[in-house]
């Protein structure tokens, strides 16, 4: 019994293993390819043990090209506006609907929860953003459309608001006089710092790796966010034609390491996330079972 | 509520309603800072999910950008008819369709199946490191994800072609341009964003479980695949039909960074690749088809409203308590 116990733990831990290199292996590609030397790339191709490390593709990126500094600063700004805007509203739309006595909850309820089921599409959303508001080639257009509100953390925050704030802490301060954004500000939300977290952190990534919006409503390069930076350079050679090739092939006449720059680009795209990540993974996790199954 | 009673006896019918007006009144007044906190998200579901699904009426009309949505010409089905008679809307479907099963079916079983595994793994800093690890693809934006599969995939400096199939003395495969391969790589790729994220919803559940039940059954003889089949994987089960209806509900959606980005909208792989999204998205840059796809967009959300609501329908009618609505 013991022994066919630890045989299983065994077999158990090779799965596991075996799984967290398939999931974390490619990453691993991506960063030890954006530090070869193009030479060695051209000759033996992207590999786990670059034969000659070099940081040229870096150097480019970041001191001879303001491209990507641009990017990450359109997306930096972009984030916390957005996160900030997207946190705010859905707070204030979920708080309510946690109150069991407000008259109408069942329809905004369902107002929202519609949104999840039935939406008009990309042709009448894009030209209602575009015709209406005119927000094309604004930074508007990379906040606004679709991710300053979604129905999952609506419904994310009102369990946690239904669950863990006890109805009779709001009707005591109610008697006591208190007006209801006193109540929200001063006693819900210090009691509800995780969700908040956890809605801030997801609210963050979605802002942080949208490329959609800046796919459909930014055509000038000055409001490139780094990952549409990203698309773009992938998809054409825009790289080659505008600012950031222009500035490599004007530098010196060294040869240009485009296939590591592919990589270090990518590398610097995903690099905030990365180190963020391990210190509020809990906050993530949460965020994903909470929302997807109790929503 | 006693002494409102006692106070109303006094009143004629007249009074009475105008008190229980005033006391009505009274009681929504009341509400009126929570009504208020709800407005700004009542104005941006109206601005970004209500007047575009009005806007759905576009697909009945020769779309044309000056005149603008309303005051183009109504042209009636003339979009559907051109949309259903293309090869295309065949392709985009089953293409959709397949690829949204296939993810479904893999993804669900795969993800159990880790989540079990993890379930049974002793040492908690290790479970601790593995569910951290799997997580990681989930984070990575899908441009970055193509990226990657350019850095395996690319003909002249991709690791696949360099290092694996040189070891192998093979001869290097052009992936770009070969669409057999596709179906394949991007189902890996898919399952390799997502395992981690449908892994974690089914963990959490059976960590939910009641401890009780493991303790009854090993007193009973119960071995661990016996404990898996009679507890853990019933447990499972609203998790698994709550998350299957949601994706049913989608399965006419498609990642639409998968199928376009990570592709690099290669010519030669569009059979294998297109979908309604990426259809729609081609539309929308060339007028010409803009008709076609405002069509498809249509077609897309109100199948896929039709089916989320079946779908519900049918669990409801098999497993009442288990419905999403």
């Amino acid at each position: 019994m013991v022994e066919t116990r630890k045989a299983f733990q065994v077999i158990a831990h090779i799965i596991m293993i075996m799984l967290a290199l398939f999931c974390i292996l490619p990453i691993i590609l991506m960063i030890t390819s954006s530090f070869t030397s193009e030479d060695a790339l051209i000759l033996n191709g992207y590999s786990f043990f670059p034969s000659e490390i070099d940081f040229t593709a870096y150097k480019y990126l970041l001191v001879d090209s303001t491209d990507i500094i641009r990017g990450y600063m359109v997306s930096a700004v972009v984030t916390v506006i957005g996160t900030t805007f997207n946190v705010t509203v859905t707070t204030l739309f979920a708080y309510p609907l946690s109150r069991k006595n407000l008259p109408g909850r069942r329809f905004f309820m369902f107002f929202i929860f519609f949104t999840m089921l039935f939406n008009g599409g990309l042709i009448p959303t894009y030209i209602m953003w575009t015709g209406t508001f005119h927000i094309k080639n604004t930074l508007l257009a990379l906040i606004l459309p679709n991710l300053l509100m979604n129905a999952f953390y609506v419904f994310m925050m009102r369990t946690y608001f239904t669950t863990n704030i006890p109805n009779a802490v709001i009707e005591a301060t109610k008697i006591d006089g208190a007006a209801e954004f006193h109540i929200l500000g001063k006693i819900v939300l210090p009691m509800s710092r995780p969700i908040i977290a956890t809605v801030t952190l997801m609210a963050g990534l979605s802002y942080w790796n949208d490329w959609l919006n800046g796919l459909y409503y930014i055509n000038t390069d000055k409001l490139y966010s780094i990952q549409v930076l990203l698309n773009k350079m992938l998809l054409t050679s825009l790289f080659l034609k505008s600012g950031l090739g222009k500035q490599i092939l004007g530098s010196v006449g060294e040869t240009i390491p485009t296939s590591a720059i592919k990589m270090a680009v990518a590398v610097l795209g995903a690099l905030p996330i990365l180190i963020v990540y391990p210190f509020f993974q809990k906050y993530f996790v949460k965020g994903i079972v909470v929302g997807a199954v109790k929503g | 509520m006693n002494g409102l009673t006692a106070r109303n006896n006094g009143m004629s019918g007249w009074e009475k309603r105008m008190a229980s007006n005033i006391q009505k009144l009274k009681k929504i007044k009341q509400f009126i800072p929570l009504y208020l906190m709800m407005l700004p998200g009542v104005l941006y579901l109206i601005i970004n999910n209500y007047i575009p699904m009005a806007g759905i009426i576009v697909a009945f009309k020769q779309f044309n950008y000056t005149k603008g949505i309303w005051g183009s010409e109504f042209i009636g089905f003339k979009n559907f008819e051109f949309l259903f008679k293309s090869p295309d809307s065949w392709l985009i479907t089953r293409n959709t369709i397949c690829y949204n099963f296939a993810f479904i079916v893999i993804g669900t079983i795969g993800a159990i199946a880790v989540a079990v595994l993890l379930d049974e793994i002793k040492l908690p800093f290790a479970k601790k490191v593995y569910q951290t690890i799997i997580l990681v693809p989930f984070l990575i934006s899908i441009v970055i994800v193509s990226y990657i599969v350019y850095g395996f995939l690319s003909t002249e400096t991709g690791f696949i072609n360099n290092c694996i199939l040189k070891a192998l003395g093979k001869e290097p495969v052009s992936w770009y341009s070969s669409p057999r391969y596709w179906p394949f790589i991007l189902m890996i790729v898919h399952e390799w964003k997502w395992i981690g994220y449908n892994c974690i919803l089914y963990y959490a559940t059976i960590v939910g479980i009641d401890k009780g039940y493991y303790e009854a059954a090993v007193i009973d003889g119960a071995n661990r695949l016996q404990k898996i089949k009679y507890i853990t994987l019933p447990a499972l089960r609203p998790t698994v039909i709550i998350l299957t209806l949601m994706s049913i509900g989608n399965i006419f959606r498609s990642d639409f960074g998968l199928f376009y980005q990570v592709p690099m909208n290669s010519g030669p792989l569009i059979d294998v690749t297109n979908t309604i999204d990426t259809y729609v998205y081609r539309g929308l840059m060339e007028n010409s088809t803009l008709g076609m796809s405002s069509a498809a967009g249509l077609y897309q959300s109100f199948v896929g409203f039709v089916l989320v609501l079946g779908a519900n329908l049918l669990v409801r009618k098999f497993d009442d308590e288990n419905a999403l609505f």
